[in-house]
């Protein structure tokens, strides 16, 4: 069971873990194969498993899957709010702003939450409380972090909702959330997330519940709030054309793990793993009409029972022999351009059928990390 | 909608300067009355007819237990009427009729309704503030707390009620309010305690907690200032029904001897002191306690169904 009154002090991860060195300073986050399982009733789901990317100090990256491959745990690890269990982060570091986040106490990393990272949700409908104003809610965030006054407090929450562009502020702070539409309440969120000028923002699904019109809205203010204020942005999605319009980089999660990384650019025009290939190609506006959309053929595989070697494999129309025994590792194919897949490494590097004997051993099972 | 629109004044749109494409800026610009969510309750429950039939003839009964006894017709302690066996049936001078003793019923009735109300009310608050502090306590703190202290709620649901009552006369004497008081709020307050973890527990894994806890607000802020606030919607109105069945447990008890001493006027030994009278076709003498009862716990359900309804988080207006 897990506990709001959690054992502050407690960090998520076995003492005496070996960690590596700080990645160079203009890096602010940096997974380093994290993993994060669940344990449930009828076993583990391996959600995250062996997550590595790096996001520099300003940079926007896009983090794209289908649902349920891993990349709202991953932002959710990110920030902490993992219930611990049924979660178990088994591996991995996370590097934050020079800082190894996943051995902090949990007291100090509550400092850093909305501070100095700070997440805005999926669905702005529930996200905020009903009993309290929206002012309230703003100006509790900013007193979270800062010694202020409740007037400073309640003047940050004005000013904040100016800056997302909601009309007379003044007023709209006063007000429940109740009384606000879908998109106005986006706004408040994002007012919260950004009232403490942190140097990361996640974005999980910003846009998803939200009416198409308003979509483009929130991603347009998203984006320059972001560059006003120079922070990071790591914004998750599954559709490929908010990333196409918002990020710089993007990285795209196929079951658990990262199969591909690259410019959005690069990658949306040049896909290296046939499973972005096959996003790109079921997007419908690429299909002329009267023909039949394509799709990827197969379905995300069960949790419980990944399958053996690329966990793509099943599904992938390229799949040849080594995909069936051995999960490819990401590669750097092309300057920046990363990808996991047998088909970009020379022949050579491929392993064989032969070494299934010695090498295919089943998933790690080592547990570095305890609750 | 929830809000009222008290004008409608279009040229005051379109004032900020903020960021981002104008989505609402270009609507039209209402002025709207900020409600909270109690006030929101406040008016759902004003809409609801049966609720405020309830509310008024609770209020009227307060009213009554409070100057009944200065209007009454007869002083409680005087033996108004002739002694009769098995009492006179009503008439002018004794509206509801007189009982074995000759003792005046309506003035019986008003005598014991306050002991009726205050043991349905002081019981229920006990059993509210206790269950509020145990079940938020065992809802937030979960593991180990929560396991002990749900085991002590299950605890006092295996004390058998009549026996504790039986217990308590021992310290407060045969017969006390106090007593009887007591021994409800300590058997009952599990039932509010149940219910408030069930709320935590729900609660707490609603997005706006999380949003919260996104943004770094400490663990207590989070039990006391976005959770509590929101589970004592179903506590209010339990709560209500909990007082309503208080005042018949304390009927109940009376009827059986248990209760309030039987030379005190309660609607209880009212009751009480009409068995056997039944069978002589002296109906007046159990039927004017017995409706004075079933008005008040009506009532009081008119309320909580009310209630209900009105703090229904999903409920629009």
């Amino acid at each position: 069971m897990t506990t709001i009154v959690d054992l502050d002090g407690v960090s998520p991860v076995a003492e005496g873990r070996v960690i590596g060195p700080p990645p160079p300073p203009d890096v602010l986050l940096d997974v380093r194969g994290l993993k994060t399982h669940f344990h449930v009733m009828d076993g583990t789901v391996a959600a995250v498993d062996g997550v590595d990317f790096q996001l520099k100090r300003g940079e926007t990256l896009g983090l794209v899957g289908e649902s349920g491959c891993g990349k709202s745990v991953t932002s959710l690890t990110i920030m902490r709010l993992i219930d611990i269990p049924p979660g178990e982060i088994v591996a991995g570091e996370i590097w934050f702003d020079g800082r190894e986040i996943l051995s902090l106490p949990m007291s100090d990393m509550r400092q850093i939450r909305g501070a100095d990272m700070s997440m805005i949700f999926q669905e702005p409908m529930t996200s905020l409380n009903p009993v309290f104003t929206v002012g309230n809610q703003i100006a509790e965030a900013v007193k979270a972090h800062r010694q202020v006054s409740n007037k400073e407090a309640w003047d940050r929450a004005v000013e904040m909702l100016e800056a997302v562009g909601i009309p007379s502020p003044e007023r709209r702070v006063k007000q429940y959330p109740h009384e606000l539409s879908g998109g106005m309440r986006q706004r408040v969120m994002i007012a919260m997330a950004l009232s403490c000028d942190p140097k990361l923002i996640i974005a999980d699904e910003p846009t998803t519940a939200l009416d198409v019109t308003i979509q483009a809205q929130i991603l347009e203010l998203i984006k320059s709030m972001q560059e006003r204020t120079g922070a990071a942005l790591l914004l998750i999605t599954h559709d490929l054309a908010v990333v196409a319009e918002t990020v710089q980089r993007m990285a795209v999660m196929y079951a658990g793990k990262i199969v591909e990384t690259g410019t959005a650019e690069d990658v949306l025009l040049n896909p290296k793993h046939p499973y972005t290939q096959g996003l790109i190609t079921s997007i419908p506006s690429n299909v002329a009409r009267g023909q039949r959309l394509n799709v990827i053929r197969g379905t995300v595989p069960n949790p419980f029972r990944m399958p053996r070697g690329c966990r793509f494999q099943p599904r992938c129309p390229m799949a040849f022999e080594p995909c069936l025994d051995f999960d490819p590792p990401l590669r750097t194919t092309d300057p920046g351009r990363r990808a996991a897949c047998w088909l970009h490494y020379p022949p050579s590097e491929r392993p064989t059928s032969r070494e299934v004997a010695t090498s295919a051993a089943p998933m790690q099972t080592e547990r570095v990390a305890k609750p | 909608m929830t809000s009222r629109i008290d004008t409608v004044v279009g040229a005051e749109a379109g004032i900020p300067s903020g960021l981002g494409a104008p989505d609402e800026i270009s609507d039209v610009e209402v002025s709207l009355v900020s409600l909270n969510q109690w006030q929101l309750a406040l008016k759902r429950f004003l809409r609801h007819k049966m609720a405020l039939i309830g509310l008024a003839v609770f209020c009227t009964i307060i009213f009554i237990s409070i100057i009944g006894p200065i209007i009454a017709p007869y002083n409680p302690i005087d033996i108004p009427g002739a002694k009769v066996q098995g009492g006179d049936p009503p008439s002018m001078q004794h509206l509801f009729g007189t009982d074995d003793a000759g003792r005046d019923v309506y003035t019986n009735i008003i005598n014991g309704a306050h002991v009726s109300l205050a043991v349905g009310l002081f019981s229920t608050l006990i059993a509210g503030v206790i269950g509020v502090i145990v079940g938020s306590l065992a809802g937030a703190a979960g593991g180990f707390t929560d396991n002990l202290l749900m085991r002590i709620v299950d605890l006092t649901f295996a004390i058998p009620l009549l026996f504790l009552i039986l217990v308590a006369a021992v310290f407060f004497g045969q017969g006390s309010m106090v007593a009887l008081i007591l021994v409800f709020g300590l058997l009952q307050w599990g039932l509010i305690a149940r219910l408030v973890r069930a709320q935590f527990l729900s609660l707490r894994e609603t997005d706006f907690v999380e949003a919260a806890r996104a943004v770094g607000v400490s663990n207590l802020r989070i039990t006391f200032r976005h959770i509590l606030p929101n589970a004592l919607g179903p506590v209010i109105v339990v709560m209500t029904l909990l007082m309503a069945s208080n005042i018949v447990l304390e009927a109940f008890v009376s009827f059986l001897n248990f209760g309030i001493a039987p030379t005190e006027a309660t609607w209880g030994n009212a009751l009480s002191n009409s068995q056997g009278a039944m069978g002589d076709g002296n109906w007046w003498w159990a039927f004017f306690p017995g409706m004075a009862i079933a008005l008040t716990v009506i009532s009081i359900n008119f309320i909580g169904d009310g209630l209900h309804d009105a703090l229904d988080p999903r409920a629009r207006l």
